[in-house]
C-alpha cells in the first residue's frame, strides 16, 4: 500500500512536472515578444521594455523557466498583468461560483446518470434502454452554451422564474447567489450525465451476467436487492472512474457556461485572460485545472479502497 | 498471401453463392444491418452533401446584407428567417455547415496522422513508450477546451490556428488508442514472423501493425470528429476561435446570442445543426465500437 501510494505520487510529480513545461512552453509559442503582444499596439518600447525586466522576460528561455519554477513551489503563480494583483488571489476570489457549479452539476449528473445507468441495464433491448441510451447520445452531442442559451431564455427571459444571469451580489446571503446556479447546474448536469450514464450501463451489463447474481436470484433476493445490493454495489468502480473523467468535461464545460450565464468564476476569469492575452493568468489557471484533475483522479484510485474491498494495491 | 492479410482471413466470410466477401465489406454490413448506424450515416450524408452543395442550394448569398429585412421570423421567404443585418439564415447555416464540417475533418486527418506516429512509436518501440506517454497524460490532464483557449490565445484566432489548436488537443487521444492496440498486435505471431523474415522495422508498423489497428483508429476518428465540431463551436461562441466574418456554426451563436430573447432563431438553428452533425457522428462511431467489441459482437 505505502509502496503503491508513493509510486503513485511519484508519478504525478512527474506528470505535474510535465505540466508545468508544456504550459510554459505554451505561453512561449506566441510569435514576436511576449510583452509587446501582451501591452498591445499601442504600447510604446519604453513600456515594452519595462514589462520585460519585470516579468524576467530578458533573460533566456532556460532561466525564465527555472525562475517561474522556483516561485511556483513557493505557490507564487505571478502577477496578472490587468488584474494587477497576484493570480494565487485572482483565482481565489473566482473560486466560490466555480466550486458550487462544479458541484451541483456533479451531482445531477450522478442522480440522472446512475439511476438511467441501472434502469437501461436492468430492462436491456426494451424501449427504456433505447430512449435513456439515446438520451446519453444526445447529451455527449449537445454544447452546453447552446442548451444554456436556449434553456436561459425559457426558464429566465419567457417564464423569468430564474435570474437570467450574473451571481447577484456579492453581500447578499449564500442562498441568494446560490440560486443563479440553478440553471447553469442543470445545463452541465444534464449534458454530462451522458457519461455517466453510459459507463453505469456497461459496468451494470457486466456485472448483472455475473455468477453472483444468479446465486442471489437462486436464494430468492427480491430483484430490486439483486438490482440495488448485489449488482448496484459492484458496478460502481467503473462510474466512480466515469467521475473522474466528468470532472474534466465539467470544468471545460463551466468556462463555456459561466461565460453564457455571465458567472464570475474562474472560467469567465480565464476567457477574459485570454481575450486581454494576461498570459498569467492563463498559465496560472491551466496549472491549477490540471493539477486538480491529476489530484482528483489519485484520489478516485485511492477511494477504491473503501468501497471495493477486493482492491489491494 | 500478403502477411498483411493474415490475421484480417480469419473473419472473411463466404456468401451462399460460394463467393468470398473480404473483412472490410463483413464488417460494412453488419454495421449498417444497425438502424442506430443507418440513421447516424444518413443524417451525415445528408449534411455533408449539404456542405458541398451549398452554393447551389441556398436561395441567398450568406454574406448580403439587408438591413430591411432584419430579425424576420422564419416564412416562406426566409425558411429560418433573416440575422440582425438581414442575412438569410438558412443560407448562412447551410454555408456553416462547410466551414464547421471542413475544421473538424482537417483537424481528424492531422490529429489521427500525428497520434499514429505517436501511437505507433509509444507501443513498437520500448524506449519510447515512457517519455510518449507521460507527455500524452500531462496534456490529457487539460480539459480539451481549455486547452485549446490557450493555445488559440497564444497562436491568434484564426481558422488555421483553431484547426492546429484542436489538432494538438485530440492527437493524444489517438495516441493513447493506437498505442493500446500496437501493444497487442505487436506480440502476435505475424510480426514475429515477419520480423524473422527480415521485413524492416518500417515496413513492419506502417504495414503490417497500421493495416490491422485500422478499425479502433477509424472509430476514434469519428469520435474526434463529433468533439471538434462542438469544440470550434464553443471556441468561436466564446470569441477566441474563428473570426466572426467567417459564418461558422459557432459564430452565428455567437453573434445570435444578443439577439436571441427577440428572435430564438439565431441561435436555434446553428445550434441544431451542431447537435445533427455532432449525434450523426457518434451514432455511427457507437455502431462501429460495439462491432468492434468482442463482448458486444455476439449480441449483434
Amino acid at each position: 500500500m505505502t509502496r503503491y501510494l508513493a509510486s503513485r505520487f511519484a508519478g504525478m510529480v512527474i506528470v505535474m512536472l510535465i505540466v508545468a513545461v508544456l504550459v510554459f512552453f505554451i505561453t512561449r509559442l506566441a510569435p514576436g515578444d511576449p510583452a509587446a503582444v501582451m501591452l498591445g499596439e499601442q504600447a510604446t518600447a519604453a513600456d515594452i521594455a519595462q514589462l520585460r525586466a519585470t516579468y524576467g522576460l530578458d533573460q533566456p528561455l532556460p532561466v525564465q523557466f527555472l525562475y517561474w519554477l522556483g516561485e511556483l513551489s513557493r505557490g507564487n503563480l505571478g502577477q496578472s498583468i490587468f488584474l494587477q494583483r497576484p493570480v494565487t488571489q485572482a483565482l481565489l476570489e473566482r473560486a466560490e461560483p466555480t466550486f458550487f457549479l462544479t458541484l451541483f452539476s456533479i451531482v445531477i449528473a450522478v442522480l440522472i446518470g446512475v439511476p438511467c445507468g441501472v434502469a437501461a441495464a436492468v430492462w436491456r433491448g426494451t424501449a427504456t434502454d433505447q430512449a435513456f441510451s439515446g438520451f446519453a447520445m444526445l447529451g455527449a452531442s449537445i454544447p452546453s452554451f447552446w442548451f444554456g442559451l436556449i434553456l436561459m431564455q425559457i426558464f429566465a427571459v419567457s417564464l423569468g422564474w430564474l435570474p437570467v444571469a450574473g451571481y447577484g451580489d456579492p453581500g447578499a446571503p449564500l442562498l441568494d447567489r446560490l440560486q443563479h446556479l440553478i440553471l447553469p447546474s442543470i445545463v452541465l448536469g444534464v449534458v454530462n450525465s451522458a457519461l455517466i450514464l453510459r459507463f453505469t450501463r456497461a459496468s451494470m451489463l457486466d456485472v448483472l451476467g455475473e455468477d453472483h447474481i444468479r446465486t442471489a436470484r437462486a436464494k430468492g433476493a427480491s430483484e430490486a436487492r439483486v438490482v440495488l445490493h448485489h449488482a448496484l454495489r459492484n458496478a460502481l468502480i467503473p462510474v466512480i472512474t466515469a467521475l473522474g473523467l466528468t470532472f474534466a468535461l465539467l470544468i471545460g464545460g463551466a468556462i463555456v457556461t459561466e461565460t453564457v450565464f455571465g458567472l464570475p468564476g474562474i472560467g469567465n476569469l480565464v476567457v477574459s485572460a485570454v481575450l486581454r492575452r494576461d498570459y498569467p493568468v492563463i498559465q496560472g489557471a491551466l496549472l491549477v485545472i490540471a493539477g486538480l484533475y491529476v489530484l482528483i483522479n489519485l484520489l478516485i484510485d485511492l477511494l477504491y479502497l473503501a468501497i471495493d474491498p477486493r482492491v489491494k494495491y | 498471401m500478403p502477411m498483411s492479410a493474415a490475421p484480417r482471413t480469419a473473419i472473411a466470410g463466404t456468401t451462399s453463392t460460394g463467393r468470398r466477401r473480404g473483412p472490410t465489406a463483413i464488417i460494412m454490413r453488419k454495421l449498417f444491418d444497425r438502424k442506430l448506424v443507418l440513421v447516424g450515416a444518413a443524417i451525415l450524408i445528408v449534411v455533408a452533401l449539404a456542405a458541398l452543395l451549398a452554393p447551389r442550394i441556398t436561395p441567398y448569398d450568406p454574406m448580403a446584407i439587408k438591413i430591411l429585412d432584419r430579425l424576420q421570423s422564419p416564412r416562406v421567404t426566409h425558411w429560418f428567417g433573416t440575422d440582425e443585418l438581414g442575412r438569410d439564415v438558412f443560407s448562412r447555416v447551410i454555408f456553416g455547415a462547410r466551414y464547421s464540417l471542413m475544421i473538424g475533418a482537417v483537424v481528424v486527418l492531422v490529429s489521427t496522422f500525428c497520434g499514429v506516429l505517436l501511437g505507433l512509436a509509444a507501443g513498437f518501440f520500448r524506449r519510447l513508450d515512457g517519455p510518449i506517454m507521460r507527455v500524452v497524460d500531462a496534456m490529457m490532464s487539460f480539459p480539451d477546451i481549455l486547452l485549446a483557449i490557450a493555445l488559440v490565445a497564444v497562436l491568434g484566432a484564426s481558422i488555421a490556428n483553431v484547426i492546429i489548436a484542436l489538432a494538438i488537443v485530440y492527437t493524444p487521444r489517438v495516441a493513447r488508442v493506437v498505442r493500446a492496440s500496437t501493444l497487442v498486435v505487436r506480440e502476435l505471431l505475424y510480426i514475429e514472423a515477419a520480423r524473422a523474415l527480415g521485413v524492416s522495422t518500417w515496413r513492419i508498423l506502417f504495414i503490417h501493425i497500421l493495416h490491422n489497428i485500422s478499425s479502433p483508429i477509424l472509430v476514434q476518428a469519428t469520435f474526434i470528429f463529433a468533439y471538434a465540431v462542438l469544440a470550434e463551436a464553443g471556441l468561436s461562441f466564446l470569441g477566441v476561435g474563428v473570426p466572426p466574418e467567417w459564418p461558422t456554426w459557432g459564430t452565428m451563436i455567437a453573434s445570435g446570442q444578443q439577439f436571441a430573447h427577440q428572435a430564438i432563431w439565431l441561435v436555434m438553428f446553428p445550434g441544431v445543426a451542431i447537435v445533427l452533425s455532432a449525434l450523426s457522428l457518434q451514432m455511427v462511431g457507437d455502431g462501429f465500437r460495439d462491432l468492434l467489441d468482442p463482448k458486444l459482437r455476439k449480441s449483434l
